[in-house]
C-alpha cells in the first residue's frame, strides 16, 4: 500500500514537474496555482504513504529508497513553508524536478529489509534520519534558491524588458530563501552528523573515520560550513554561492552513493 | 513652409553617439549663431537633450547642408553620424515637432520633462536672435499642441516614467524598498523626481551629493536628507542602496575600482545604479560587476517599452490631434501667403481702374457728379467680377497643398510684385493680418 499512495503522489508531481519547465519560458499564474494544488495533494498521499511505512512497525525508513521517498517530502515541507512566507512558487523550478526525481526512484519497486543491527537504537536512528535529511532537503532548497539567485541576477543585468515580468520574485527575496535555508540546514546537518556518530559508536564501538560515508559526509558538512562563513563574512552570493552550492550538492549526492561502498552505513538492500 | 529638421534620437543612435552630439547648455548659444551663419540658414535652433539632438531650421529655399553643419560643428566623420541621422522637410519636419514638444516621441511616451526642455531650447535661441518669425511660429503652435494633447489625452497622466521604472527595477531587486536607501549624486530636476518616487515607495533615507554643496544642502533638506561632499562620495556612497546619478561630467566617475570598493564594504550587498547622465556616469565596466546593476538611460527605455503597449490607446488619440493641428497649421502658413497676393491682385487692378478714370476724365473734361458714380460702379463691378474667380481659387488653394504653385501662377498672370503695395494695399495688409490674428485665437 505504501507504494501505492506514493505513486499517487508521483503523478501529482509530475504536474509540478511539467511546471517547472513551463515557468522558464513564460509565467502562468493559473500553471503556478494548479502545480501549487497537485504538489499540495501529493504531499498528502506521500505524507499517508510515510505514515502506513511507519505504522507497519519497524523503522523501514532506513533504506535506500524509503531514504529518498522521506527527503523528497521534507524537501516540499521546505518548499511549502517558503511559499506560505513568501508567496512564490518559483524554488519550484529546482525543488520539482528533484522531488520529481527522489520519489520515481523511491516509488519504482519496495525494498523492504532493515538496518537490522541499528534496531536495537531506535530512538538515535530515528533523530539521525529526521536531522539529516532536514539538512539534505534545506540544503536542496538553498541549492535550488542560489541557482534562481543566478537566474535573477543575469535577467537583470542582460535588461531585456522581460526581467520586470518574469515569474522570480525579486533578488533579495530569493536571497533570503537560500541564506534562511542555509542557515536553517546548518544546526540540523551538524546535529545529524553527531547522531550518526554517536549511533555508530553504540553500534560499533568507535567511529571508522576512513570509511566513504563518514568522510563524504564531513566533506558535505565542511562545504555546507565554508558557504555559511562566506555567506557570513563576505556576503558571498550570486556566481561564486552558486559555484559553493553546487559543490555541496554534489558532495551531497556523492555522500548519498556512498551508501553502497560503506561497512558501516551499508542499507541491507544495497 | 521652408522647414528642414535634421537629427539623432534614442532610438536612432545609441548612446555613444549620441554622448558625443550633446551639447550643454552654456555653449548652445554659441552653437544657435554658428547655426545661422551656415549658408542657406536664415533661421535655427537646437533641441539637446540626453536623448536627443535636433536641429530646426527655416531655410533660404527649402533645403541646406544641414549635415554638413553637424560634421563640422561636433568634427565627425560622414561614416560616423550619417547612419544615424533622421532628416525631415517642410511637413515632416512640422509633424516631427510637434510630437517632440508632445512627448510622443520621448523614449518614455507623456513624460512631461521634454516640453520644458524644448522651451529653454526656444527661449535660448531667441536670446541670440536665431529663431525669429518662422520657427517662432512653428514653436508658439507646437507648445500650444502640446498642452492640448497634454489636457486632451492620458498620455501625460499615466505614472509610467523613468522615475517608476526605476522604482520597478528597485523593487525587482531589492523586493520590498522598505528601510532602503538612496544616494543622489547631481541634484538634477529628473534625479529628484526618480528619489520622491522612491521615497514615496518605502526608501527611508536620502544621500546628496553635488559639485555645488549649497544645492545638496538645499536638495538633502527637501527630503530630511543629508547632503555629502562630493569629495567625500566614494566614501559614502555605498552607505546607500539606490543611487541615482546624473552629473554633468564629460567622463563616467564611477569606475569598475569604485564598484569593487563599494561591494566590499557592502560585503557583496546589491547596488542600483539609475544613471540618467549623458555621457553615462557609470562605467560600462563597472556595470559588469556581479551585485552592481547599473540602468543607464536607453536600458530604462528598453524597460519603459513593456509598459508602451498599455498607453497605445491614448497615443494613437494624440497623434489624431497630431494630424489634424498639422492640417490647421499648414492651412494658416498657406493663407498668410495668399493674402498678401490677393492684396496686390486687388491693388494692382485698383490701379488700372484710377488710371483709366484719370485717362477718360483727361479725354473727357470735369464729369457730373452722376457720371462720376455711374463710372465708378461700372468699373468696380468690373473689376470686382474680374477679381472673383483668381481670388476664390486663391482662397481655396490656400487650403491645399498646391497654394504656392497657384500663387505663382496668379502673380505671373498678373505680372504682381511684392514692391507694387502702395498705402491703400498696406492698409489692407494690416486688416488681414489683425483678421488672421483673431483666427488663431
Amino acid at each position: 500500500m505504501p507504494l501505492l499512495w506514493l505513486r499517487f503522489a508521483l503523478a501529482c508531481y509530475f504536474i509540478g514537474l511539467i511546471y517547472a519547465f513551463f515557468a522558464l519560458s513564460r509565467t502562468s499564474d493559473l500553471f503556478s496555482r494548479i502545480a501549487l494544488h497537485a504538489a499540495s495533494l501529493g504531499m498528502v498521499f506521500h505524507f499517508v504513504s510515510l505514515v502506513e511505512l511507519f505504522l507497519a512497525g519497524h523503522v523501514v525508513w532506513a533504506s535506500v529508497h524509503n531514504g529518498e521517498s522521506l527527503l523528497a517530502f521534507f524537501s516540499m515541507t521546505f518548499f511549502m513553508i517558503i511559499y506560505a512566507i513568501y508567496h512564490t512558487t518559483s524554488p519550484g523550478v529546482v525543488v520539482f524536478p528533484i522531488v520529481f526525481f527522489l520519489t520515481f526512484v523511491a516509488a519504482v519497486d519496495e525494498q523492504p529489509v532493515l538496518l537490522t543491527s541499528y534496531v536495537s537504537h531506535n530512538g538515535w536512528l530515528v533523530a539521525h534520519i529526521v536531522l539529516i535529511f532536514t539538512g539534505y532537503a534545506a540544503l536542496v532548497l538553498s541549492f535550488g534558491a542560489s541557482l534562481l539567485y543566478l537566474l535573477q541576477e543575469r535577467r537583470l543585468k542582460a535588461k531585456k524588458p522581460s526581467s520586470l515580468i518574469s515569474f522570480l520574485p525579486a533578488l533579495e527575496v530569493i536571497d533570503q530563501i537560500g541564506y534562511r535555508s542555509l542557515l536553517l540546514g546548518f544546526p540540523f546537518m551538524t546535529l545529524g552528523l553527531l547522531t550518526g556518530s554517536v549511533l555508530a559508536i553504540l553500534v560499533y564501538g568507535h567511529v571508522n573515520f576512513l570509511d566513504p560515508k563518514f568522510s563524504l559526509s564531513v566533506l558535505t558538512w565542511a562545504v555546507y560550513l565554508v558557504m555559511v562563513v562566506t555567506r557570513w563574512n563576505s556576503g558571498w552570493r550570486g556566481r561564486r554561492a552558486a559555484v559553493l552550492a553546487t559543490c555541496a550538492f554534489v558532495t551531497a549526492i556523492v555522500a548519498w552513493a556512498a551508501n553502497y561502498f560503506s561497512t558501516i552505513h551499508r542499507f541491507a538492500a544495497s | 513652409m521652408r522647414y528642414h529638421l535634421i537629427g539623432v534620437n534614442h532610438r536612432s543612435a545609441p548612446l555613444e553617439v549620441r554622448e558625443r552630439l550633446a551639447i550643454p547648455d552654456s555653449r548652445l548659444a554659441d552653437a544657435c549663431r554658428d547655426l545661422t551663419a551656415h549658408p542657406g540658414i536664415e533661421e535655427g535652433m537646437i533641441i539637446s537633450t540626453c536623448n536627443r539632438v535636433e536641429v530646426v531650421t527655416h531655410t533660404s529655399n527649402g533645403s541646406a547642408d544641414l549635415r554638413g553643419f553637424l560634421h563640422e560643428h561636433f568634427q565627425l566623420t560622414a561614416e560616423d553620424l550619417d547612419p544615424h541621422l533622421y532628416e525631415f522637410r517642410e511637413k515632416d519636419a512640422v509633424r516631427h515637432v510637434f510630437r517632440v514638444a508632445a512627448s510622443l516621441d520621448s523614449m518614455v511616451v507623456g513624460e512631461a520633462q521634454i516640453l520644458g526642455q524644448v522651451k529653454e531650447a526656444y527661449a535660448t535661441a531667441r536670446a541670440v536672435g536665431s529663431v525669429r518669425g518662422q520657427l517662432d511660429q512653428l514653436f508658439t503652435r507646437a507648445f500650444a499642441v502640446a498642452k492640448r494633447i497634454r489636457s486632451e489625452t492620458a498620455v501625460g497622466s499615466s505614472s509610467v516614467s523613468v522615475a517608476s521604472v526605476a522604482v520597478e527595477l528597485a523593487k525587482k531587486i531589492f523586493g520590498s524598498l522598505q528601510g532602503k536607501s538612496v544616494f543622489i549624486v547631481g541634484a538634477g530636476k529628473m534625479s529628484e523626481l526618480a528619489a520622491r518616487h522612491l521615497m514615496a515607495h518605502g526608501c527611508a533615507s536620502i544621500f546628496v551629493a553635488n559639485r555645488t554643496y549649497d544645492r545638496a544642502i538645499g536638495l538633502a533638506e527637501k527630503f530630511n536628507g543629508q547632503a555629502i561632499k562630493f569629495d567625500d562620495l566614494y566614501e559614502n556612497c555605498d552607505r546607500a542602496d539606490i543611487v541615482i546619478t546624473s552629473t554633468g561630467a564629460p567622463h563616467a566617475i564611477f569606475r569598475r575600482e569604485h564598484g569593487e570598493q563599494f561591494l566590499a564594504r557592502r560585503k557583496n550587498r546589491p547596488m542600483f545604479f539609475i544613471d540618467i547622465a549623458v555621457p553615462r556616469d557609470v562605467a560600462p565596466e563597472m556595470a559588469k560587476l556581479d551585485g552592481i546593476f547599473a540602468y543607464d538611460i536607453d536600458d530604462l527605455q528598453q524597460a519603459v517599452s513593456t509598459h508602451v503597449a498599455d498607453r497605445h490607446h491614448e497615443a494613437e488619440l494624440a497623434e489624431a490631434i497630431i494630424t489634424s493641428e498639422l492640417e490647421r497649421f499648414e492651412a494658416r502658413l498657406h493663407a498668410r501667403d495668399v493674402v498678401p497676393t490677393i492684396v496686390s491682385l486687388q491693388d494692382h487692378l485698383e490701379t488700372i481702374r484710377q488710371a483709366e478714370i484719370d485717362r477718360v476724365r483727361g479725354r473727357m473734361g470735369p464729369l457730373t457728379p452722376e457720371q462720376e458714380m455711374a463710372v465708378e460702379a461700372l468699373t468696380r463691378g468690373i473689376i470686382n467680377k474680374v477679381m472673383h474667380t483668381p481670388i476664390t481659387t486663391l482662397k481655396t488653394a490656400a487650403r491645399e497643398a498646391e497654394a504656392t504653385t497657384v500663387i505663382d501662377v496668379v502673380r505671373r498672370l498678373f505680372n504682381l510684385h511684392e514692391k507694387e503695395k502702395g498705402p491703400a494695399s498696406q492698409a489692407k495688409d494690416k486688416e488681414a493680418t489683425s483678421k488672421q490674428a483673431e483666427s488663431r485665437h
